[in-house]
């Protein structure tokens, strides 16, 4: 199968091609450096090529997505369509169905998604969704920030017990990367608790926040993973949180990278970068963290930006999910995960005339227009949480266009307006900034060497929107922009059209990438013991059937990694 | 004019039965407009005959439909104007997100009638289902303005999450009438237990005497008073609740003499 899509205006920062007219040529699920002989060429003159979009952080697939549908059948009145010859029946908005997921991405542009937390013992539900998911290669962050064997081999100073049991678990629950929610703040959960610090104890743990969090990332480091620990900071969405940030970003200072990327992301950094002492004066602390994130080749963040709207919000912090829903009086659902975790759900309408809202949602682009280089940014919503994906395309327009922010900013409560330094900044992102934050960044992020570029050897992946950059001025055609973003006018999976003018044409199922870290097998044996004895004494499902079998997932696809620790 | 021929083993989807719909369009259109019998596309006109003409506007449509449909659901839903007559009953969701005009059923509504409606008027003769002007399944936020009028009785939960307008049962309310209710106003003949029960605001009207949950508290007693704009003759006992709620601000008058 040879590909050839022509002269389009093409957008690859890794390789560093900025807007060249060129041919992309691609054999057998590959970009290539040129093809022979007879080959399908599609026109691209006038439009915008891209590698095919990277999501990085989004919850599409996970017990507690379920329950969030489950929760909200008001949710399913929404993007109703039936099925087509080649489509599935599809709904939902901020609880989209698996196959929506799928096709809404792949309109988008993009190619791979990683659904953000995967819960160990929701590992085979997990995967049983993704492989519900067409048109993406899929990968999921293993949650383990609660995790009661990580807490035990850490406080007892055993990190390469840690490490073994860690490799183990990502390729029990195959896994792609270690994922920390709310450190010892959902275990306390369970005990009607929080943690408020990095320095509280966990409950029945000898235990704290910063000695999870330096744990996982000496962890991460050791076994040299592609991806750097994905990190949910304590104390999100409380007033004045940024401090309880900033500390836990001072912590990656004593973290030596293994591999060329940063060592922790902090993720939906929004919510984690508030300011003020009370609702009443809840201010933007955008610019502290931004400074972090400037100051330092150690981190990158990406947005977790609001978009105003009725959402649901899901998490694997119990206690921030139960504190939301006692300020809203919405429903509300909670999800023990045994040793492992606790997730809650619950609506939210973020609304414009709300000043707390209006300030959520200046902070999220103030972030990404106060951090210099745009490979540390990425675009997300933490689709549902600050809305859902769909709205990446009004999100871009905003990126690009001072005027179509101030537009927004204009609308909202004064209180917003006067909490916020968006409206100061003149900063408008050039398309490939653009690509930079919503797949390059990603692919650098995850350690993804054939995905986010169009270099020879890449996976065929590659986005076509319908947008003139040389006739377009997007400062003031946000809307053309906005448009043009929303639905592709060719999307290609694996060498494949898979839409055309925002149609899906073609359903394919991706693969799903997983890490197979090894570590010596005397220490893998000292560990498993451990996990026997825990499954035997706590946990209500027997360990043979807890690791996930390749056979449950779509295409698997093994990164293999020789932890080297012994 | 339609005038039913046969209603289907199952229920009946026909939300094409309303004015908006049919303005503007010929007896023939109206006959081919799809309907759903279970799972199986069919055309309105293999169940009801079609005579009369449309006008050009839903203002100026009316529809009768000249007898009893208990199996035909969702008509008028979404409807903004004109009427429709229903000389019998119909099956469930009549008149759901129902913007205006006017829909008269002289038997009875099954349940869901008048769910999430936003404007317009219902008129029911006959009695009313369970969920009488209710939110959608899993929705908080429910019906948001127009009328509701049921002159026999209504089945439980009816005003559901009511959010506005107003809700009329003249007979005998089932349980939880009123529950978690919003703002709006809902006017019973009498009640069954647990009125109001987890309402946050607006007014209930009972003109019987009623058994309240214990988180309602009496605050005051008044003789014929104003609610919600409208005026209410006789003794009213007047409690505040659900108080097992916060912030709640609900108020259910119930008349004593």
């Amino acid at each position: 199968m040879k590909l050839v899509l022509k002269n389009g205006y093409v957008f690859d920062p890794i390789n560093g091609i900025d807007g060249e007219k060129m041919d992309i040529f691609i054999e057998d699920g590959r970009i290539v450096e040129e093809v022979k002989g007879e080959a399908e060429v599609i026109d691209c003159s006038g439009m915008v090529v891209m590698p095919g979009g990277v999501e990085i952080h989004s919850h599409i697939a996970g017990g507690k997505v379920n329950t969030a549908r489950l929760m909200r059948p008001e949710d399913h009145l929404r993007n109703v369509s039936p099925r087509t010859a080649i489509t599935r029946s599809v709904c939902g908005y901020s609880t989209p169905s698996t196959f929506l997921t799928g096709y809404a991405y792949s309109k988008l542009g993009y190619t791979t998604a990683f659904t953000a937390a995967l819960p160990p013992l929701m590992a085979r539900h997990t995967h049983e969704e993704l492989h519900d998911i067409p048109m993406l290669d899929k990968g999921a962050l293993t949650v383990m920030g609660n995790n009661w064997l990580v807490m035990r081999y850490l406080s007892e100073g055993r990190i390469e017990h840690a490490c073994a049991y860690v490799a183990w678990l990502l390729r029990a629950t195959k896994g792609y990367a270690i994922k920390a929610v709310n450190p010892g703040g959902s275990e306390a959960w369970g005990w009607g608790r929080d943690v408020r610090s990095l320095s509280d104890r966990v409950p029945h743990f000898d235990i704290t926040p910063r000695e999870i969090i330096s744990g996982l990332m000496e962890i991460n480091e050791r076994l040299s993973l592609p991806h750097s620990l994905h990190l949910h900071p304590n104390n999100l969405g409380r007033v004045g949180n940024v401090s309880t940030t900033l500390e836990t970003l001072e912590l990656t200072r004593e973290v030596k990278p293994s591999r060329e990327r940063q060592v922790l992301q902090l993720t939906h950094a929004q919510f984690h970068s508030y300011g003020g002492d009370s609702w009443r004066n809840f201010s933007s602390a955008a610019e502290s963290i931004a400074e972090a994130v400037n100051s330092s080749d150690r981190l990158v963040l990406d947005m977790g930006q609001v978009v105003f709207g009725d959402t649901t919000t899901m998490t694997a912090d119990g206690p921030m999910e139960y504190y939301l829903s006692s300020l809203t009086g919405l429903k509300w659902a909670n999800k023990d995960i045994e040793l492992e975790t606790a997730p809650g759900v619950t609506p939210f309408v973020y609304s414009e005339k709300s000043p707390v809202s209006g300030v959520q949602w200046a902070i999220g682009l103030e972030l990404a227009l106060l951090v210099r280089e745009p490979m540390k940014v990425m675009l997300t919503t933490d689709h549902p949480n600050g809305a859902p994906f769909f709205t990446y395309p009004k999100i871009i327009g905003w990126l690009m266009s001072a005027r179509s922010r101030e537009r927004v900013l204009n609308s909202l409560h004064p209180q917003a307006q006067r909490n916020t330094v968006l409206g100061s900044l003149d900063r408008e992102y050039t398309f490939q900034e653009i690509c930079w934050v919503t797949r390059a960044a990603q692919a650098k992020s995850l350690g993804l060497e054939n995905k986010g570029h169009l270099g020879a050897g890449a996976d065929a992946d590659v986005a076509v929107y319908p947008v003139n950059p040389e006739e377009t001025d997007p400062s003031r055609e946000y809307e053309k922009v906005e448009r043009a973003f929303s639905a592709t006018a060719y999307t290609v999976k694996a060498g494949e059209v898979v839409v055309r003018n925002g149609e899906v044409v073609r359903v394919v199922s991706g693969r799903t990438l997983y890490v197979d870290a090894r570590v010596d097998g005397e220490l893998e044996r000292e560990v498993l013991a451990d996990v026997d004895y825990y499954f035997k004494r706590f946990y209500s499902v027997n360990l043979a059937n807890y690791p996930v079998q390749e056979v449950y997932l779509t295409s698997p696809q093994a990164v293999k990694v020789d932890a080297g620790v012994r | 004019m339609l005038e039913p021929v046969s209603q289907p083993e199952c229920g009946l989807v026909a939300e094409v039965v309303s004015c908006d719909v049919f303005a503007g369009r010929s007896r023939k259109e109206i006959e081919e407009l799809e309907v759903y019998a279970g799972n199986r596309r069919r055309k309105l006109g293999d169940f009801f005959s079609v005579s009369g003409s449309a006008a050009d506007s839903p203002e100026e449509t009316r529809i009768v439909i000249a007898g009893s449909v208990e199996r035909t659901k969702w008509i008028g839903r979404g409807m903004s104007a004109g009427e429709i007559v229903v000389e019998g009953s119909t099956g469930m969701y009549t008149g759901a997100w129902m913007k205006g005009g006017r829909i008269v059923v002289k038997g009875s509504v099954d349940s869901f009638a008048g769910m999430m409606m936003d404007g317009g008027e219902l008129v029911v003769q006959g009695d009313a289902g369970d969920y009488l002007g209710c939110a959608y399944r899993g929705e908080w936020r429910g019906m948001r303005g127009g009328s509701i009028v049921v002159h026999g009785n209504a089945g439980s939960e009816a005003g559901h999450c009511l959010s506005g307008g107003r809700v009329t049962v003249k007979g005998r309310a089932e349980s939880f009438a009123g529950v978690r209710m919003h703002s709006g106003l809902l006017v019973l003949g009498s009640a069954e237990r647990r009125v109001g029960a987890q309402m946050t605001g607006g007014s209930i009207v009972v003109l019987a005497e009623t058994e309240l949950l214990p988180s309602f508290e009496l605050i005051e007693r008044v003789t014929s008073p104003e609610i919600e704009g409208v005026r209410f003759e006789g003794v009213f006992e007047v409690y505040a609740g659900d108080l097992a709620e916060r912030n709640a601000k609900g108020r259910v008058y119930v008349k004593v003499e």
